[in-house]
């Protein structure tokens, strides 16, 4: 049964070291932003404004790293879990460019304010027909690697990547219908209230196959793969599966609460979002049993530290949004830094530790190397997790302020604070918020440089 | 599980069960008019001011600003009326927002005069040394492309006529740039002499910020 099979690894890398790219460009860029918070000096030129670089480096870091980072595990995991090589190997490369590229144009292109405006949809037209080009090429390699496959059962991880790459091509088109003026401009096909509910149907779901589902394929396929452990229970991992499939879909709503859209709407999202606790808990606890009767890799696997932080992020990710999508928590958290302070939870606490794991795992053994330096991996967690702990409470905190004194009225009923008052309390906390940023981004340095060096050494005799 | 092994029709089935919540909380209300109900007092935004609003989402004021005051008492209290879903019936796309780095703007029109905005655009900081709004004072160097309008109006369906589009901009023009218009002084501080008689980016984005609930106070003094 053990016929040699040659995996095509030269996507994987490639994708690896786009990933590793656009994370380190994304994350300059966020800490540009988050100087010009507390000091709008840095608003130099238009380029440079807040209002233009804030989307570069969200879509920087959301199509950019989080996007090739999964394609270069889904990649990784296509080929060995179905033990056939990638089916079209020249389309993987070809991929690869194209992606680069789209994404160098997409930077430029928002730079030089080309904005939709619609959130992570920003993208102009001419370069949406790019990126569903880009997810057309990669469809392509998942099911025609999956048909030809050799091992006849599909891994959980394998139906996470058929999820993302069905539910991203229909949420992508979706939202990112519209008319075009010109060649740099368009307008949605959708107005005003159906536009919103449009694009916070794609927001919140985009994270979610982005952010959730393909992280999650990692999760199941790399924790077992780096303790030597099988999943605890299939079938739990069968129910979430299906539970977070059906259920993702209908909470976008929780982005509009006590907004003009129609109430039933908002309040069918509300009790989704409720429900969603369910599925992203059982991957949680499936990690978490995972590892039943052998915590002690917890000290001697230096790779399960970054898994367990990270399925621990996500759970606390999966309680925190459900309970502020309910109305009256929203009301209060809404628009505040609060959301900031959630998002980058799961951004920078379960998404860049678990891509963080995986390519430690997948990379040294492509290379056919060891890592580098374990002692390097160590610090970097822990530079990243100080780093996000204290970036997320800091916003966390200015949130509940800024909300209180949003909401905070004198005994006449009149309001005790204007509206500058609110945002000049925050400055300490953006201050606070960029050192953090600056913590984790050392963090992703280290990372860079032990990746960087373990491909730098010499391949080990390959084994008989 | 059978269909473990049929990447097809898993894939076909994963789909099915995506467009479920899908169908029932977007596409079907995309097709009930009570999701967004028109009214006749909601008019569409005039060539210059849909310029405006172009500008305001090319340089991203939506990342800080919201449009959309929720009926909440001191909400009420801070920007006034809360939003209704007729006011958003021309607008494509939706400008919403989902953060408050700076205040909701969906009442903002006719509360500051046109001048205030071309000082506060300017420079903000001259206005309130705290704030941390970039400045735009770039905006009124400028001069706004109209090459597009009539184009823009069309796609948008508001139905003007190539010649209204001209005279909505002629129009416009001539009221900036007249010697009576009162806010003519900080006008011409933050515009430079060449282009002070003709239409720049900031004149339209004043135009389009002082549209923003407008049609909602003229109604209610109206009443």
């Amino acid at each position: 049964m053990n016929e040699a099979v040659v995996y095509n690894y030269k996507p994987v890398r490639g994708f690896a070291w786009s990933a590793v790219f656009w994370l380190v460009i994304g994350l300059v860029v966020g800490l540009w932003i988050a100087f010009e918070l507390f000091n709008p000096a840095l608003n130099i030129t238009p380029w440079l404004s807040f209002g233009r670089l804030r989307v570069v480096h969200t879509n920087g870091l959301g199509l950019g790293f989080a996007l090739a980072g999964v394609f270069s595990a889904s990649y990784y995991m296509l080929q060995r879990l179905t033990r056939s090589p990638l089916a079209f190997p020249r389309l993987a490369q070809a991929h690869l460019y194209l992606f680069n590229t789209i994404i160098a144009l997409a930077a430029l292109s928002l730079f030089a304010g080309m904005n939709t405006t619609k959130e992570y949809a920003e993208l102009e037209w001419p370069i949406d027909i790019g990126v569903v080009v880009v997810w057309v090429m990669f469809a392509v390699n998942v099911f025609g690697t999956l048909i030809k496959r050799r091992e006849k059962q599909m891994y959980i991880s394998l139906w996470y990547i058929i999820a993302m790459t069905v539910a991203i091509a229909i949420l992508y088109i979706v939202n990112n219908l519209a008319i075009p003026v010109t060649l740099f401009k368009s307008y949605s096909v959708y107005a005003g209230a159906n536009d919103a509910n449009v694009e916070w149907w794609y927001g919140h779901n985009i994270v979610g196959f982005v952010f959730t589902v393909p992280i999650l394929a990692m999760f199941y396929y790399f924790l077992p793969k780096a303790t030597g452990l099988p999943i605890y229970s299939h079938r739990l991992s069968i129910v979430s599966f299906w539970a977070l499939n059906f259920a993702y879909l209908w909470t976008g709503a929780h982005h509009l609460m006590l907004t003009p859209l129609p109430e039933w709407i908002q309040t069918v999202a509300m009790a989704f979002s409720i429900f969603m606790i369910a599925p992203s808990w059982g991957s949680v606890v499936n990690g978490y049993y995972t590892l039943q009767g052998n915590w002690d890799q917890m000290r001697s696997n230096y790779l399960v530290k970054f898994f367990i932080a990270g399925i621990t992020f996500y759970g606390l990710q999966t309680l925190q949004g459900p309970l502020q999508g309910l109305r009256t928590i929203n009301a209060f958290f809404h628009y505040t830094d609060w959301v900031v302070g959630h998002v980058h939870m799961g951004t920078m606490g379960w998404v860049t530790m678990i891509v963080s794991a995986s390519f430690y795992y997948m990379i040294p053994n492509i290379t056919n190397t060891v890592i580098y330096s374990i002692k390097l991996a160590n610090i970097q967690f822990w530079l990243m997790l100080v780093g996000q702990v204290i970036w997320t409470s800091a916003m966390w905190i200015a949130g509940i302020q800024q909300g209180a004194m949003w909401k905070a009225t004198n005994p006449d009923g009149s309001l005790m604070y204007n509206f500058l008052d609110t945002v000049a309390s925050l400055y300490p906390y953006y201050q606070l918020r960029f050192a953090a940023g600056l913590i984790f981004f050392i963090g992703i340095l280290i990372f860079v440089w032990n990746l960087f060096m373990t491909v730098r050494q010499q391949p080990r005799q390959a084994e008989a | 599980m059978g269909i473990s092994s049929k990447p097809v029709v898993f894939a076909l089935i994963s789909t099915a069960v995506i467009l479920i919540g899908t169908t029932v909380t977007v596409f079907i209300p995309l097709f009930m008019p009570s999701t967004q109900p028109v009214s006749a007092y909601i008019k569409p935004y005039t060539a210059v001011e849909q310029e405006g609003r172009d500008i305001y989402m090319r340089e991203g004021c939506n990342n800080c600003h919201t449009q959309t005051v929720r009926p909440l008492r001191t909400e009420v209290l801070r920007y006034g009326e809360y939003s209704k879903p007729e006011e958003f019936a021309y607008d494509r796309p939706f400008l919403w927002g989902s953060r408050r780095t700076g205040p909701d703007l969906n009442r903002v029109g006719g509360k500051y005069p046109d001048s205030w905005h071309y000082t506060h655009f300017r420079s903000p900081q001259a206005m309130f040394q705290k704030s941390n709004m970039p400045p735009y004072a770039w905006l009124a160097k400028n001069r706004l492309d109209t090459s597009n309008s009539f184009k823009k109006t069309s796609v948008l369906g508001y139905g003007y006529s190539e010649r209204e589009v001209q005279q909505q901009i002629d129009q416009y023009r001539s009221t900036v740039t007249n010697d009576s218009y009162p806010s003519k002084e900080s006008r011409d501080k933050s515009t430079p002499s060449e282009l002070r008689k003709e239409l720049t980016e900031m004149d339209a984005l004043v135009a389009y910020i002082q549209k923003l609930g407008r049609d909602v106070k003229n109604m209610e003094a109206g009443k």
